[in-house]
């Protein structure tokens, strides 16, 4: 996870437009992975031991330990957003802050506003135990923190393409209907391998349920 | 693990029944001493010794993974210096031809992605997988008992065995082995015919 992310954060970073060209993409994009991915097991998790009754084995203690991952990595998560900000500032760099200013107050503003709330200020709410071991609070926190992140994604792709070093490529971008079915095509399939797991594989594994209970003899 | 043959029941081995891991890896290391030609264990999960209690080794998917890695490693740069320095030579900003560096994050996706799915495949490969033929013989041993199988010589149309066994092993004799399995502590000793079926 962390090469792989690495790596793919190095598909941005190694363009110059800015936005793009930054550092910290390598640790941003693992923590914001390590982030979304807890979002979404919790949120899979939450329907799953319902619906196969697994309650006893994915206990409220288990999501109660995800969720405190998931408010520290959107911490995370939101300390990169602030320490890009504040570099465009403090390089001097005009095509840098510009960037950064364009995208909380340029024409995709609500996309980014989206972003800083889903992920940085609605985790927040984990801080209170009683938060932390609601189902139904932990299920919504980890569909917006979903949302969150897509939109972070949506934006450092967008953002930075939109304004780039070429004034005459500045447009304003709506996805078209091929955009919108291959979003879609990749929940499809996401999901056709979790169901078809879900249904023909065993959902938990008991040799590492075994391994972690008391045994009567050792070994 | 008996196989399936189109003739008809024949002798496939003689299965002991064990209580417990514990119970299992005490008789398989008797089972592994004593030097059987072929025998088998089976539990619903893994159990941690139980490699050494075999007298199995290493598994060679590690040099598969190795080699596969490998090969996508060096695959990615032969086709990204082939089409940049070759085949279509572009002068891009200056940049050299050969600019290794810009390489690097398709030769690391090809690597891992080759290591992987050859890790896969050799997984299955040496399980024998896909199993259409061989055919599982007690639906228990998935969910609550273990077994060991001392197994029988796949015997050729004159009564002798198709693969020679190897020197120093002891010879398959399905009383000999019932009670063995019996001295070494399994609770319920039966004979296993090539069908699978008691």
């Amino acid at each position: 996870m962390l090469s792989v992310h690495s790596v793919v954060s190095f598909d941005f970073a190694v363009a110059n437009i800015p936005g793009w060209h930054t550092t910290i993409f390598p640790p941003y994009f693992v923590a914001g992975a390590i982030f979304s991915g807890f979002a979404m097991v919790v949120t899979l998790m939450v329907i799953a031991r319902e619906v196969f009754d697994l309650k006893n084995y994915i206990t409220i203690n288990h999501l109660e330990k995800m969720n405190k991952i998931i408010m520290a990595t959107g911490m995370m998560v939101g300390y990169a957003y602030a320490c890009e900000f504040f570099i465009a500032w403090y390089s001097g760099n005009p095509f840098e802050k510009f960037a950064f200013i364009n995208r909380a107050f340029g024409p995709y503003w609500w996309a980014y506003w989206i972003m800083a709330t889903c992920n940085v200020v609605i985790p927040q709410i984990f801080w209170w135990k009683k938060a932390r071991t609601s189902i139904p609070v932990m299920f919504v926190v980890s569909l917006f923190v979903n949302i969150g992140m897509w939109f972070e994604r949506f934006v450092i792709t967008v953002t930075s393409l939109h304004r780039d070093f070429l004034p005459s490529n500045w447009r304003y971008y709506v996805p078209t209907w091929f955009d919108w079915g291959i979003t879609l095509g990749s929940f499809g399939w996401f999901f056709i391998w979790f169901l078809l797991f879900c249904r023909l594989l065993p959902v938990i594994a008991m040799a590492e349920v075994k391994g972690v209970m008391d045994h009567e003899q050792q070994h | 693990m008996s196989s399936s043959t189109k003739k008809g029941p024949g002798l496939a081995g003689v299965i002991g029944y064990f209580e417990n891991t514990q119970n299992l890896i005490e008789a398989m290391e008797k089972v592994r001493d004593a030097k059987w030609a072929s025998f088998d264990a089976f539990s619903p999960f893994p159990v941690h010794g139980m490699d050494e209690a075999q007298g199995l080794k290493r598994s060679p998917i590690p040099f598969v993974t190795f080699a596969a890695g490998l090969t996508g490693f060096c695959l990615a740069f032969l086709l990204q210096y082939w089409t940049s320095a070759v085949d279509w030579p572009l002068i891009v900003g200056g940049k050299p031809f050969n600019s290794w560096p810009a390489f690097v994050p398709v030769m690391f996706e090809l690597t891992v992605l080759f290591a992987g799915l050859c890790t896969v495949g050799a997984m299955f490969l040496f399980n024998r997988l896909p199993n259409i033929t061989r055919k599982a013989f007690d639906p228990k041993l998935t969910r609550d008992r273990f077994a060991i199988v001392i197994e029988a010589p796949i015997l050729d149309d004159e009564g002798e065995p198709k693969v020679a066994p190897k020197k120093g092993t002891r010879e398959f004799d399905e009383s000999a082995a019932a009670d063995f399995l019996k001295k070494v502590g399994a609770v319920d000793v039966r004979t296993v015919y090539h069908e699978g079926w008691f």
